[in-house]
């Protein structure tokens, strides 16, 4: 009952991991709550949901799973985490690795092995056999590796899903090209990071101290200014019009950027930068700023990263007055490469996945003028422009 | 290990909190606050101290604050002075140990409530320096070789303010709690708790413009309970009359007094417009 509760958080993307399922059995096992069914609500609600934009979701998922019952029976609270916790260490696991969790405290692990084993196992059994055999001779339950996969099947029919479940753990690049977090765009942004001392000294600088106290003979303390991100960055966002799909994801980007560079600016354009640019897109009309007022204002150290998704009809890029929007002296090619002239360090991120890049010709355009820096706007792709951008 | 924590005199605590509370102390993991400022997350360590009669250490996390100062910090600008002056002490690096928060929690017999207050404003990885510290109450002291181990596993309670996104291995370890904003029932038990003898309609009329208020949409900063119970406070200090608070609002939809629930100037400007186009509609 509770493994299909935690699947079906799983499936609506409630990010709940095998730890948290387990210490929510654990707290069941210590009597942590009495058998209302209000308190298992709250004990799962604060043992597996670990943000707050998640809590929705969860009530969904377990009035669902829950849908009229009342009361859980003593017997079943009791004896389904022993099996489980059981299973999960003493069946599945050898005592090294045992040792091993312990030691590291990691569930990756284990979500490893696990499914390694469960790998090993589909190649044994393949020999036309069904994946679970009936009548409870399949191997693969007799074996031991997965005894709950089967004690699952047997209970509600859905073995299917719980192997599901452990194949969905294959994509573990997750985290690298999918999920893109604020946190997560943040500790890739650190990339680009340029210390300078400057300011106050108010921190003893340790070396320096011990140096000249031995040379004067007496207590010498030295202080040394601390050390603070130097970096500049000036961001241009393409707004408006096919963007608008990728607006959540801009704003992550940008609000992390925000936070993690002290000087930063960022101005907006629309599809192809032309000779004037905004920072207020509701009075984008109004106040324009000159390109070329932002390109004498900001000196050439600045980083400089384009955020757009450069799909649009090449005659933008290619032909003066090939603006959707005004009439255009200049080809926004040619204000594209006075930005690539003037600052070293530019880079192009790209919402739009990569593999549709070669069939757009205006994205192969301004990869082009950008000397193939152009980057997904993936953790990889972000990872990657920055180290392009911390270079030199 | 069979405390049950079922809230105070002074604290209501909703039955899914103390759920929580009870969760994280029998399993002795940390748990984890969120919640609306001033929905009493701070006070929540000091009432589950009171009520389990336990001593309550308190940490508060501040944009500086480094994992590393809550286990020790090693004191090298003292001993090298003492070592210049001859001083005795100096032969033994203890000496220039100072105990963190942690570390504090750790050596007591009995069990305490560690609070970690705010943990969200100190640096991105912050939480992850302290994973396994928490995880495991032990730490390594370098400088001495020793390790210290929790006597006894301190009830851990963490605050976040939701500034930054913690990270998904720390918050795996947590009991986690969001303290939603308490409805009108359990707030008006809330108010009876800090002012036993308030009278019930000054509270009921003071509680429908304080939800009214709340409502505003485009309000910057929302009234929090503190507010409310400061606000009351003046109220019945000036001893305003429980109709004349009905009745102003109708007029003037700025409640009296509104200093102590709204405090963001743009927010006034707000109620002034509003409060001048509900006039201009009544004439």
């Amino acid at each position: 009952m509770f493994v299909n509760f935690f699947h079906e958080l799983k499936a609506q993307n409630v990010p709940v991991s095998l730890r948290e399922y387990l210490s929510l059995l654990e707290a069941l096992d210590n009597d942590v709550i009495g058998n209302q069914v209000e308190e298992f609500y709250y004990l799962s609600k604060a043992a597996l949901v670990k943000d707050e934009r998640n809590l929705d979701k969860f009530d969904r998922v377990f009035g669902e799973v829950f849908k009229g019952l009342e009361s859980l029976g003593e017997g079943d609270i009791a004896e389904i985490p022993e099996e489980w916790l059981r299973s999960m260490t003493e069946k599945f696991l050898t005592e090294e690795e045992k040792a091993e969790i312990e030691a590291l405290g990691g569930w990756e692990k284990i979500m490893e092995e696990l499914k390694k084993r469960l790998e090993e196992q589909e190649k044994r059994h393949e020999g036309g056999n069904k994946w679970i055999g009936t009548g409870g001779t399949s191997p693969f339950g007799a074996d031991g590796f997965n005894p709950e996969g089967v004690r699952i099947g047997q209970k509600e029919g859905r073995h299917g899903k719980a192997v599901k479940v452990w194949d969905k753990r294959e994509y573990k690049n997750l985290d690298d090209s999918v999920e893109l977090g604020t946190r997560n765009i943040k500790v890739a942004l650190r990339r680009l990071r340029k210390f300078a001392r400057d300011g106050e000294a108010d921190i003893l600088d340790i070396d320096d101290t011990i140096k000249s106290t031995a040379h004067a003979g007496y207590l010498d303390i030295k202080m040394i200014a601390e050390r603070r991100n130097k970096v500049k960055v000036l961001v241009f966002f393409d707004i408006g019009g096919s963007m608008d799909g990728h607006i959540r994801l801009c704003e992550e980007l940008f609000s992390a950027a925000r936070t993690e560079f002290k000087n930063m600016e960022y101005f907006y354009f629309h599809n192809c930068l032309y000779e004037g640019l905004w920072k207020d897109n509701t009075r984008r009309h109004t106040e324009k700023m000159p390109t070329w007022d932002v390109l004498h204002t900001f000196p050439s150290d600045y980083k400089v990263i384009f955020v757009g998704d450069a799909s649009m009809s090449p005659y933008e890029i290619t032909y003066e007055g090939g603006s959707v929007e005004h009439w255009n002296e200049e080809a926004g090619a040619t204000w594209l490469q006075r930005v690539t002239e003037v600052y070293e360090n530019c880079v192009w991120l790209n919402p739009v996945a990569e593999r549709y890049w070669e069939h757009t010709a205006s994205t192969q355009i301004i990869k082009q003028i950008f000397s193939d820096r152009m980057y997904p706007l993936t953790l990889e792709g972000l990872d990657g422009a920055m180290r392009e951008l911390s270079r030199g | 290990m069979s405390q049950k924590f079922e809230g105070t005199e002074n604290y209501i605590a909703t039955e899914d909190l103390r759920v929580a509370v009870n969760a994280a102390l029998t399993l002795q993991r940390p748990l984890l606050i969120k919640g609306e400022p001033g929905t009493g997350k701070t006070v929540l360590a000091e009432e589950v101290s009171k009520a389990l009669d336990m001593e309550l250490i308190t940490w508060h996390v501040k944009s500086t604050t480094k994992a590393q100062q809550g286990l020790y910090e090693y004191d090298a600008i003292t001993r090298l002075r003492d070592s210049q002056l001859g001083d005795e002490r100096v032969k033994d690096v203890k000496n220039y140990i100072n105990k963190g928060k942690l570390w504090e929690a750790f050596e007591k017999k009995k069990r305490v409530v560690l609070l970690i207050d705010e943990i969200d404003k100190a640096d991105i990885e912050f939480p992850n320096d302290l994973l396994q510290e928490l995880d495991r109450m032990e730490f390594y002291v370098y400088e001495t070789g020793e390790t210290i181990k929790a006597v006894e596993r301190p009830l851990v309670i963490i605050t976040s303010n939701n500034e930054k996104e913690l990270p998904d291995a720390f918050l795996r370890r947590c009991f986690f709690h969001y303290i939603s904003f308490p409805d009108a029932a359990t707030m008006s038990q809330i108010i009876n708790v800090h002012y036993p003898d308030i009278k019930e309609r000054l509270v009921r009329n003071a509680l429908a413009s304080f939800y009214e208020v709340r409502d505003v949409p485009g309000l910057k900063k929302k009234p929090s309970t503190s507010e409310l119970l400061d606000w009351l406070k003046l109220l019945m200090n000036e001893d305003i009359d429980p109709e004349t608070l009905r009745e102003q609002d109708a007029g003037k939809l700025i409640p009296p007094l509104h200093g102590a629930l709204i405090k963001n100037e743009q927010d006034v400007h707000l109620f002034e417009r509003l409060a001048f186009l509900a006039r201009r509609e009544r004439n």
